[in-house]
C-alpha cells in the first residue's frame, strides 16, 4: 500500500513537474493569454454552479457581448497601443464624443446613419492621428497626450450638447432593435417553446474587429513590429524598423476603433448624454491587462482582450449576484482585478527576467 | 548693454517667468474684457457681519485647495518622473471618511460624534494610506506612475462612496462649515489661511528636512543617489504619502466648503489643474529640480484662467476642453524635440545673420 | 585594393568637440579571417566600429569593400547592413518578447506585407541547424541564455549575407562554457571565408580564435601584427605604449607600508558579487595607498564596489578594524568611513541638475541624516572652501554641475567624499578623461590624504599613475585576483607580466 501511494505522489510531482515545464516554455504571450482563459472558465464555471439560472442560459454568454460590444472594440484599439509599449486613456471620451456627436446628427438634425458612421470614423481618425503624432514624432509621454485628449473630448461633450436624449431617427432605430438569432443555439422557456439565441450588429462588428485585428497582430508585418517596437524600441530601431511610424500607427488604429467603438455604443444605449462611455478607458485598460496586455509593451494578445471584457463583466455580474448590488462595487472590483493581474504579470513574467 | 540682456536672460531664463506672463495675459485680457473683474466689494453674511467678494477674491480662495495639492504633486513629480492622478479621487475617500467619523451612521447628526481635528486626522490617515498604496506599486513594483494611481482613480470614487454607503450626510454645525468658509468676524476666507498655513509648512520642511535635496537627487540621478547612500525606493515612496497628506488638507476643505459630499463630482479634473500647475510653473514632468513656489503661483494662475472661463459664461463641464488645449500647448512647447527644432532655427537664422554682418 | 582583402579603411578621421578621435587610422580585413581589434579605453576603437557601420560620419578617409568599385558611403546602420557588414554588439539588439526566428527575419526587406510563419520557422531551423546553434526557432528569444541570443543576432547577420562581421565585445556576459561554442561559431563563419572584426579585452580570447591583431593606442594606428609576432606581453606593452626596456620604473616618496602586524583598516574575505567577479581577498592599512590593476574589464572596479555595497554581494565577510559589519547598501559603508568615487562619473557620480554647491554637499549631508540639513552658510563655506582647495574651476558654486569640465566634475565629487572624512578613499578612474595638470594634482592630494593617515584604494588605467601612487598592487584578469606586487616589484615589466600571466 504504502508503495503505491509514492509512486502514485512522485508520479503526481513528476506530472506538476511537466505541467511547469510545459507552461514555462510557453511565450509569455500564450502563457498571459491562458491563466486569462483559465480564469474566465472557472469564473464562469462557478457562477453556473453557484448563481444558476441566469448564467445556464446561452443567452447569458451573448448578452454579455451585447452589452460589451464597444468596449470589445474599444479594448482592442487599447491593446495595439500598450503592445507597442504606449497607452491612450482618450478612448474613453473619443467614445463618449463620437456617441454624442452621433446622436445629435442623427436625431436633431435627421441626418443618414452611413454618414453619421463616416463622422464617427474622422472623429474617432482625427483623434489618432493628431495624439499619435505628438507621441511618435515630437516623443511627448503618451499619458499627458492621451489625459489631455480625454479631457478634451469630455468637455467638448458638453460644448456639443449637455443633456442626455433619446435618438429617435427610424432608420437608426430599426439598425438599432435589429436582432440576429442564431440557429440551433438557444434554450427552452418556461412554456418550453425554444428561445434560440441572439445577437446585435454591434456584436457582430466587434467579433469581426477582434478577428481582423487578431489577424493583423498575428500574420502582418507591421502587427510584428507593433510587438518589436513594445519589446525593445531601441533594438528594433537597429534591427531596420521605422519605430516612429509603428508608433503613430498604432495611435491611429486605436483612435479609429475608437470611433467605431463609439458608433457602436450609440447603436447599443440608443441616446446621447455627456455621461455617456463614464470610465470607459479604464475598463478599456483593465481588460486589456486582464487579457494579458503587459503595461510596458511587447506582449499581449487580441483573443485575451476579448477574454478580458468577458472577464470583466462575468465578475461584475458575480459580484452583483452575490447581492452586493451597490453602485460602488462595480469600480472597487474592477480596480482589484486590475490590481491583481497587475502583480501576476509582474511575478510570472518580470520575476523571471530578473535572473 | 551688455548687462541688459543678461537681466533680460536672467528673467526668460527663471522658472516664474512663464507663469507671471500667463498671469498678465489674463490680467489684460480681463482689463480690456471686463474691468470689473477686479473690483472687490464688501458683503454681509447670513450671521451678518462684513466679508470682501469678487472675483479676485473668489480666486485666492478657491485656488487654496489646487495650491495645497501642487505643493504634493510638485514633490513626486521630482521625484517619479510622473504625476498620481488619482488624487481627485483620493479626496473623495479621505472627505467621506471625514464625514463618517463625523457622523457615524446617521446622515444627519445633532450632535458631531468626533471633534472635527481628529475626523481630519482620520481623513489624513486615510488619504496617506492610499499614498502609501500608490507608492508601494511605483517604488516596489516599478509601475510608472500614471498607471498604478489610474487604479485609485478608477476606485476611488466607488471607495468613498462605499465608506459612507452611499449616504449624504449633511452636518448641521456651522463651527464646520467655517473651515471652508469664513470664520466670524474675518472678511477673509478660511482656506486661504490655511494654503497659506500648508505653504509655511512646506518652507519649513524644505529648510529643516534635506526633502528637497534627496528627492531632486533622485529625481535626477537614480543611481548617483544610491551610491550616495540615498534610499531612492523610500523617496519615491515618501514622495506620494506626502501627497496624501496635503490631498487630505484639500479634502478638508472641500467638504466644509459645502458641509457635505457628493462622491461622484467633489473635486472632479482637479488632478489635470494639479498638473497643469506643476507644469505652467516651469518644472519638468520628467522629474528632477523642482520650485515649490513657481508650482503654487502655476496653481492660482489656472484659477485665475477657470474664473476668467466662467466669467466668459462657459459651462464648468467644458472647462477641461479648453484647459486640455493649454496642457498641450504647453507640453509641446516643452517637448525636448520641440525644442531642438527650434534652437537649430535660431542658430541658422543666427549663422545667416553673422555671414550677412561679415559682408 | 589587394586581392583577398573584403574591408579596407585608410587615413580615418574623425574628431568630436575637444578630441580627435581617430588620427589617421587604417585597418584592413581579409576574407576568412578573424581579426582582433585592441586598445585600451579611449583608443578608439568604438569609434571607428561605429565609423565602419554608419553611427558617425567620418571626417576624412576612405573605406573600400569587396566588390564595390570605389568608396563605399555609410551613413546610416541600414547601409551598412545594405552594403555587407553586420555588427553585434555587447548589449544584445534584439526583441526579448520575439521568438528566434523573428528576430532573424524582423525588418529586413523582403516583398509582401503577410508573415508566412511556417517558411521562416523553416529557414530559421536550418540556419540554426546550420551553425548548430542550440535553440528552437519559434521559442521566445527571452527564454534562450545570453549566448544563444547573442548567436541568434550572429545567424541574423549571417543569414544577411555580410561579409564582414563585427563582433564588439561579444563575450564579457558570457561563462567559459558559452564563449567556446562562440568561437566555435566564428571558426566555422572563417572557413566560410566571411571576415570577422572582433573587439575584447580578453587576452586569452584574442590567442585563441584570432588570426591578426591591429593595436590602436590614442586614435592612432599603431600596428598590424599575426599573432605569432605579437606575444602577450608585447601585446600588452604595446597597447599601454610603454616600452619594455626603456622604462625606467619612476619611484617616488610614496607612504611607507605600515608594519604587518597591525589590524588593517578594511579587511576582505572571500567577497563575492553578482557582477561576475570570483571571491576575492583583500586588505588595506592605515595610511596606505594600493591599488587594483588589470585591464578594462578585469573585475578591478566590480571588486572595490562590493566592498561599498554598491553591488549585491552574496558571500564573504568584511572587517573594519578588526571587526565584522554588515554592508548591505552603500549608506551602510559610508557610516563606517567608507567613501567611493565611482568609474562613471557621468551616471554614477554627477547629480547633473544640481549646483556645484549640492553635488559637495550631498554625501555628508546624507550622513548626517535626512532631519539634520546643513546650514546655507555651512553649505557656502564648505563648497568655498573645496572648491578652492581643489581649485575646481566654476563661475559660481550655484553653476549646475553638468556644465563644468570633465576635469573640474571629478574635483567636485572628489570634494564630496573628503568632506566626509573617510578612513578608507576609494578612487576608481579618478583621473580619465581630464587634463595632465589635474591628473597630477590628484596623484599628489592622494600621497597628502595617505600621509595623514588616510587609507586609498587607486584605481587607474595609466600605470604610471599607479607605480607612482601605490605601494602596493592587486592584479587581476578576467575577473580572478592573479597576483600581488608590493616594493620593487611594482615596476611596468612587472605588472604587464602578471597581467598578461606570463
Amino acid at each position: 500500500m504504502g508503495m503505491t501511494k509514492t509512486e502514485n505522489t512522485s508520479s503526481a510531482v513528476k506530472q506538476k513537474k511537466n505541467i511547469l515545464q510545459w507552461f514555462n516554455s510557453l511565450t509569455d504571450t500564450n502563457k498571459l493569454l491562458l491563466i486569462t482563459i483559465v480564469a474566465f472558465v472557472l469564473m464562469y464555471v462557478s457562477a453556473m454552479i453557484f448563481e444558476g439560472k441566469g448564467f445556464l442560459k446561452p443567452q447569458a454568454l451573448c448578452n454579455i457581448l451585447i452589452n460589451n460590444a464597444a468596449l470589445i472594440i474599444t479594448a482592442c484599439g487599447m491593446s495595439v497601443v500598450m503592445i507597442t509599449g504606449g497607452i491612450d486613456i482618450s478612448v474613453g471620451g473619443v467614445v463618449a464624443l463620437v456617441s454624442m456627436i452621433c446622436a445629435v446628427y442623427l436625431d436633431l438634425h435627421g441626418g443618414n446613419v452611413v454618414v453619421a458612421l463616416l463622422i464617427a470614423l474622422g472623429v474617432g481618425l482625427a483623434f489618432g492621428l493628431i495624439q499619435g503624432f505628438l507621441v511618435a514624432y515630437l516623443e511627448i509621454q503618451p499619458f499627458i497626450v492621451t489625459l489631455a485628449g480625454m479631457f478634451f473630448a469630455r468637455g467638448l461633450i458638453t460644448i456639443i450638447h449637455s443633456e442626455p436624449f433619446d435618438v429617435k431617427n427610424e432608420a437608426f432605430v430599426a439598425l438599432k432593435d435589429t436582432r440576429i438569432e442564431i440557429p440551433f443555439i438557444g434554450s427552452f422557456n418556461n412554456r418550453g417553446v425554444f428561445m434560440p439565441v441572439y445577437i446585435n450588429i454591434g456584436v457582430i462588428v466587434a467579433l469581426v474587429i477582434v478577428v481582423l485585428l487578431f489577424v493583423l497582430l498575428r500574420w502582418s508585418k507591421i502587427g510584428r513590429h507593433f510587438y518589436a517596437v513594445g519589446g525593445n524600441a531601441q533594438s528594433a530601431l537597429m534591427l531596420g524598423i521605422n519605430v516612429k511610424r509603428t508608433r503613430f500607427l498604432s495611435h491611429i488604429i486605436c483612435g479609429l476603433l475608437a470611433g467605431i467603438g463609439g458608433f457602436v455604443y450609440v447603436l447599443y444605449v440608443g441616446s446621447g448624454s455627456p455621461s455617456n462611455a463614464l470610465g470607459m478607458e479604464m475598463n478599456a485598460i483593465a481588460s486589456s491587462i486582464i487579457g494579458g496586455t503587459m503595461l510596458t509593451g511587447g506582449v499581449g494578445n487580441i483573443i485575451g482582450t476579448l477574454f478580458g471584457v468577458l472577464s470583466l463583466s462575468t465578475i461584475k455580474d458575480i459580484v452583483a449576484s452575490a447581492g452586493l448590488t451597490d453602485p460602488w462595487w462595480t469600480g472597487i472590483t474592477i480596480a482589484a482585478m486590475l490590481c491583481l493581474f497587475l502583480i501576476i504579470q509582474s511575478v510570472v513574467i518580470s520575476g523571471k527576467r530578473k535572473k | 548693454m551688455e548687462k541688459k540682456t543678461n537681466i533680460l536672460k536672467k528673467f526668460v531664463g527663471n522658472q516664474l517667468f512663464i507663469p507671471l506672463v500667463a498671469l498678465l495675459l489674463l490680467i489684460i485680457f480681463n482689463l480690456i474684457n471686463d474691468p470689473s473683474f477686479f473690483v472687490i466689494t464688501i458683503l454681509k453674511t447670513k450671521e451678518g457681519f462684513p466679508v470682501l467678494s469678487g472675483s479676485l477674491i473668489s480666486i485666492i480662495d478657491f485656488g487654496s485647495e489646487l495650491a495645497i495639492l501642487a505643493i504634493g504633486m510638485t514633490i513626486v513629480t521630482a521625484a517619479t518622473g510622473g504625476q498620481d492622478i488619482s488624487v481627485g479621487a483620493v479626496i473623495a475617500i479621505s472627505g467621506s471618511t471625514m464625514l463618517r467619523v463625523l457622523c457615524g451612521t446617521n446622515p444627519q447628526p445633532d450632535k458631531l460624534l468626533a471633534p472635527i481635528f481628529v475626523a481630519f486626522l482620520v481623513g489624513a490617515l486615510a488619504a496617506m494610506l492610499c499614498g502609501a498604496f500608490n507608492g508601494l506599486l511605483v517604488a516596489q513594483f516599478k509601475i510608472q506612475p500614471m498607471v498604478a494611481t489610474l487604479i485609485l482613480y478608477t476606485a476611488g470614487r466607488s471607495i468613498a462612496a462605499w465608506i459612507n454607503e452611499n449616504r449624504l450626510p449633511i452636518i448641521g454645525e456651522p463651527s464646520f462649515g467655517y473651515i471652508g468658509n469664513f470664520l466670524p468676524g474675518v472678511p477673509i476666507p478660511t482656506p486661504v489661511f490655511i494654503a497659506i498655513a500648508c505653504m509655511i509648512i512646506i518652507a519649513l520642511v524644505q529648510k529643516f528636512t534635506n526633502l528637497k535635496l534627496f528627492t531632486q537627487a533622485v529625481g535626477i540621478n537614480e543611481e548617483s543617489s544610491r551610491l550616495n547612500g540615498i534610499n531612492p525606493k523610500f523617496m519615491k515612496f515618501m514622495s506620494f504619502v506626502i501627497l496624501g497628506l496635503f490631498v487630505s488638507v484639500a479634502a478638508l476643505i472641500k467638504v466644509t466648503r459645502i458641509s457635505t459630499i457628493t462622491y461622484s463630482v467633489i473635486a472632479k479634473d482637479i488632478e489635470m489643474d494639479a498638473i497643469l500647475a506643476v507644469a505652467l510653473g516651469g518644472n519638468k514632468l520628467s522629474g528632477g529640480k523642482y520650485n515649490i513656489w513657481a508650482s503654487i503661483l502655476g496653481a492660482y494662475v489656472i484659477q485665475f484662467l477657470t474664473t476668467t472661463l466662467y466669467k466668459l459664461q462657459v459651462r464648468s463641464d467644458a472647462l477641461p476642453a479648453y484647459k486640455a488645449v493649454v496642457v498641450i500647448l504647453l507640453v509641446i512647447i516643452s517637448a525636448p524635440a520641440v525644442r531642438d527644432k527650434f534652437a537649430q532655427i535660431t542658430k541658422k537664422i543666427k549663422a545667416k545673420k553673422a555671414v550677412n554682418g561679415g559682408v | 585594393m589587394q586581392e583577398g582583402t573584403v574591408l579596407e579603411m585608410r587615413g580615418i578621421h574623425k574628431s568630436f568637440p575637444g578630441v580627435h578621435a581617430l588620427q589617421g587610422v587604417q585597418f584592413t580585413l581579409r576574407k576568412g579571417e578573424i581579426h582582433a581589434l585592441m586598445g585600451e579605453n579611449g583608443a578608439g576603437k568604438s569609434t571607428l566600429i561605429k565609423v565602419l557601420t554608419g553611427v558617425y560620419s567620418k571626417d576624412e578617409g576612405s573605406i573600400m569593400l569587396d566588390g564595390h568599385k570605389g568608396e563605399v558611403s555609410i551613413k546610416s546602420p541600414q547601409d551598412a547592413q545594405n552594403v555587407g557588414i553586420s555588427t553585434v554588439y555587447q548589449e544584445i539588439t534584439l526583441c526579448p518578447n520575439l521568438s528566434v526566428a523573428e528576430n532573424m527575419f524582423i525588418g529586413r526587406t523582403t516583398a509582401g506585407a503577410v508573415l508566412k510563419w511556417k517558411d521562416m520557422n523553416r529557414a530559421a531551423d536550418k540556419i540554426l541547424k546550420n551553425l548548430d546553434i542550440p535553440a528552437k526557432a519559434t521559442q521566445q528569444l527571452g527564454s534562450c541564455s545570453i549566448a544563444v541570443q547573442q548567436m541568434v543576432a550572429i545567424a541574423r547577420a549571417v543569414d544577411m549575407d555580410c561579409k564582414v562581421l563585427i563582433l564588439d565585445e561579444p563575450t564579457s556576459s558570457l561563462d567559459e562554457q558559452e564563449v567556446e561554442k562562440l568561437f566555435k561559431l566564428m571558426r566555422d563563419l572563417k572557413s566560410r571565408g566571411v571576415g570577422i572584426v572582433f573587439v575584447t579585452h580578453f587576452l586569452d580570447q584574442v590567442y585563441a580564435v584570432s588570426d591578426r591583431i591591429t593595436v590602436l593606442r590614442d586614435g592612432k594606428f599603431i600596428g598590424e601584427y599575426t599573432v605569432a609576432e605579437l606575444p602577450r606581453l608585447k601585446l600588452v606593452s604595446t597597447m599601454l605604449g610603454k616600452e619594455m626596456d626603456d622604462l625606467a620604473d619612476i619611484k617616488e616618496d610614496k607612504a611607507v607600508n605600515s608594519q604587518k602586524d597591525e589590524v588593517p583598516v578594511i579587511e576582505v574575505e572571500k567577497l563575492h558579487s553578482t557582477t561576475g567577479i570570483k571571491p576575492f581577498d583583500f586588505y588595506i592599512n592605515k595610511g596606505e595607498v594600493n591599488g587594483f590593476t588589470g585591464l578594462l574589464g578585469s573585475g578591478r572596479s566590480e571588486c572595490v564596489r562590493a566592498i561599498f555595497g554598491a553591488d549585491k554581494t552574496i558571500g564573504g565577510v568584511i572587517k573594519i578594524e578588526g571587526k565584522k559589519v554588515k554592508i548591505a547598501a552603500p549608506i551602510d559603508a559610508m557610516k563606517h568611513g567608507i567613501a567611493y568615487l565611482p568609474e562613471d562619473r557621468k551616471n554614477d557620480g554627477i547629480i547633473g541638475d544640481l549646483s556645484v554647491k549640492d553635488n559637495i554637499i550631498l554625501a555628508l549631508q546624507v550622513l548626517e541624516g535626512f532631519f539634520k540639513p546643513l546650514s546655507e552658510k555651512e553649505k557656502n563655506k564648505f563648497a568655498e572652501e573645496y572648491i578652492k582647495l581643489l581649485d575646481i574651476k566654476t563661475a559660481s558654486p550655484e553653476t549646475p554641475i553638468k556644465s563644468l569640465s570633465g576635469g573640474n566634475q571629478q574635483k567636485c565629487i572628489l570634494a564630496r567624499w573628503l568632506l566626509t572624512h573617510p578612513n578608507y578613499l576609494i578612487l576608481d578612474e579618478p583621473t580619465r578623461g581630464i587634463d595632465v595638470g589635474t591628473k597630477v594634482d590628484i596623484q599628489k592630494l592622494v600621497l597628502k590624504l595617505a600621509s595623514e593617515g588616510m587609507s586609498i584604494t587607486f584605481i587607474s588605467s595609466e600605470q604610471d599613475e599607479m607605480i607612482r601612487t601605490c605601494s602596493r598592487l592587486v592584479v587581476m584578469r578576467d575577473g580572478r585576483v592573479v597576483g600581488e606586487l608590493t616594493g620593487d616589484d611594482i615596476s611596468q615589466t612587472k605588472i604587464m607580466s602578471t597581467i598578461a600571466g606570463e
